[in-house]
């Protein structure tokens, strides 16, 4: 059985460190912050200035001007902090966050990702994707192993318009977990009753198995 | 003669907005929806001024904020960085009768920031390697490729803040404050919606956000529409909706 979306998150949750800063993207990454313990010390900064984001707020404490990059109302845990979007891009360029748990359209086998733009598509624009891409000390890529329309989205290079090159370490898909590593793509756990054959069936690059 | 830094408070956004021109460039804080100066913004429409450049992080979205100006056809060009779903965005982008520059986030800022600080160009790794790059100078410095971001000004700032005093200190609330304090050092004139107006001293001076240096027009609107994007909550553990209690555990 292929892993779930809920699946993916919490395989993704594993991937987080304690004690350090995350910065989880619009999507399927949202959801890897509820399968954290409890005690992970986990600090989740958010471009629009935020560091020490917590969850949504209860209803009735929803406060218009406290949101996520997603423009959803959150909450600040005690600890956190506010700051402006120069500080916030200076935690991001800068190398200070630790981890982007970003959703993508394609990855390459370099470790290229695009995630902002479909060619012939509506322009959606950048936000913070292209700073997060090359700017967060790891990069951690969550999403569908094909698209809706069954085409690959591992590939040998990205069709779509690149958000950045050679930035991602890791791709987590429903058929399993991907490093790139300098040879390209390595298999290095696949989703439970999934085969390496059919990883590769279902890939548009070489896939290797580790050592 | 006065210097520039008396005499700023205004009595309302028209009277704020009194030195807009048709052409102007201008500088609008938020992300999205949170953390508008929503009277001056309905302010620049009431003006009739036009043609203007709209600077800001997402041009309004489910038709309010800074969408009631394409609405009003008074913006010829926008820059950006990021258009979603705004569809008063996407209208006027598909009958051509708008100029859109898309600007990553990071380098978005980090261009006024520039522009504020008098450092009229930088190197930025983000974009290297992407259409964001195209037409400008990528240089290898230790090894990395960056690439050449210009630094951008404005005529006008428009932000919004919490609390300010009648020098212009200011202080924001919660995620309300994104771009708008770099904003203010980027342009010409920086014009301040606040909450609430204080007395000089009122704000402690270790709790100043930004500095009066950066403000020249302050104006005290105290109603807000405060819109929601996207609301999000989770019900209360253990507590009918009647019960409910102020506070909670958020800061």
């Amino acid at each position: 059985m292929p892993f779930s979306r809920h699946q993916i998150a919490e395989r993704a949750a594993r991937e987080i460190r304690p004690g350090s800063i995350v910065n989880l993207g619009i999507g399927l990454p949202t959801l890897v912050a509820d399968y954290l313990p409890n005690d992970h010390d986990v600090w989740f900064h958010s471009e629009n200035g935020l560091l020490g984001m917590g969850p949504f707020p209860y209803d009735g404490d929803e406060d218009p001007q406290l949101i996520n990059a997603g423009k959803q109302t959150v909450t600040a845990v005690p600890g956190g902090s506010f700051f402006d979007s120069a500080l916030s891009f200076t935690m991001i360029r800068g190398g200070h966050v630790d981890l982007a748990i970003l959703g993508a359209m394609q990855v390459s086998e370099s470790g290229d990702i695009a995630n902002w733009a479909v060619p012939g598509g509506r322009t959606m624009g950048i936000g913070g994707a292209m700073d997060l891409s090359c700017g967060c000390r790891r990069v951690l890529v969550l999403m569908s192993h094909r698209t809706k329309t069954d085409e690959a989205k591992l590939l040998r290079r990205c069709s779509y318009p690149l958000t950045a090159r050679g930035v991602v370490n890791r791709v987590i898909t429903e058929l399993g977990v991907f490093d790139v590593t300098d040879a390209g793509f390595e298999l290095i756990e696949c989703a439970p009753g999934v085969t390496p054959e059919q990883v590769r069936q279902a890939t548009d690059a070489d896939i290797r198995l580790p050592a | 003669m006065s210097g520039r830094h008396r005499d700023k408070v205004r009595a309302d956004a028209g009277a704020a907005l009194s030195d807009l021109f048709d052409g102007a460039r201008i500088m609008i804080g938020g992300f999205g929806l949170c953390g508008n100066a929503e009277a001056l913004i309905a302010g620049v429409v009431a003006s009739g001024a036009k043609d203007l450049t709209l600077i800001s992080n997402n041009a309004g979205n489910l038709g309010k904020g800074l969408a009631t100006w394409l609405q009003a056809g008074i913006v010829g060009k926008v820059i950006c960085t990021y258009i979603g779903n705004n569809e008063d965005l996407h209208r006027l982008m598909a009958t051509g009768d708008i100029d859109v520059e898309v600007v990553p986030q990071g380098t978005f800022v980090e261009r006024m920031r520039a522009a504020g600080a008098g450092i009229p160009a930088f190197y930025t790794p983000t974009g290297v390697g992407t259409v964001v790059a195209e037409g400008k100078e990528v240089r290898e410095i230790d090894g990395r490729d960056y690439v050449m971001e210009r630094a951008l000004a404005a005529d006008f700032a428009l932000i919004r803040a919490r609390r300010g005093d009648r020098f212009g200190n200011l202080r924001f609330w919660r995620t309300a404050r994104n771009f708008s304090p770099v904003m203010a050092t980027a342009a010409n004139l920086t014009i301040a919606e606040v909450d609430e107006l204080v007395e000089l001293g009122d704000i402690d001076p270790d709790d100043v956000h930004l500095p009066g240096i950066f403000v020249h027009r302050i104006v005290e609107v105290r109603d807000h529409e405060d819109p929601f994007e996207y609301k999000t909550v989770r019900p209360r553990p253990g507590e009918s909706k009647d019960g409910r209690q102020e506070g909670g555990d958020a800061v």
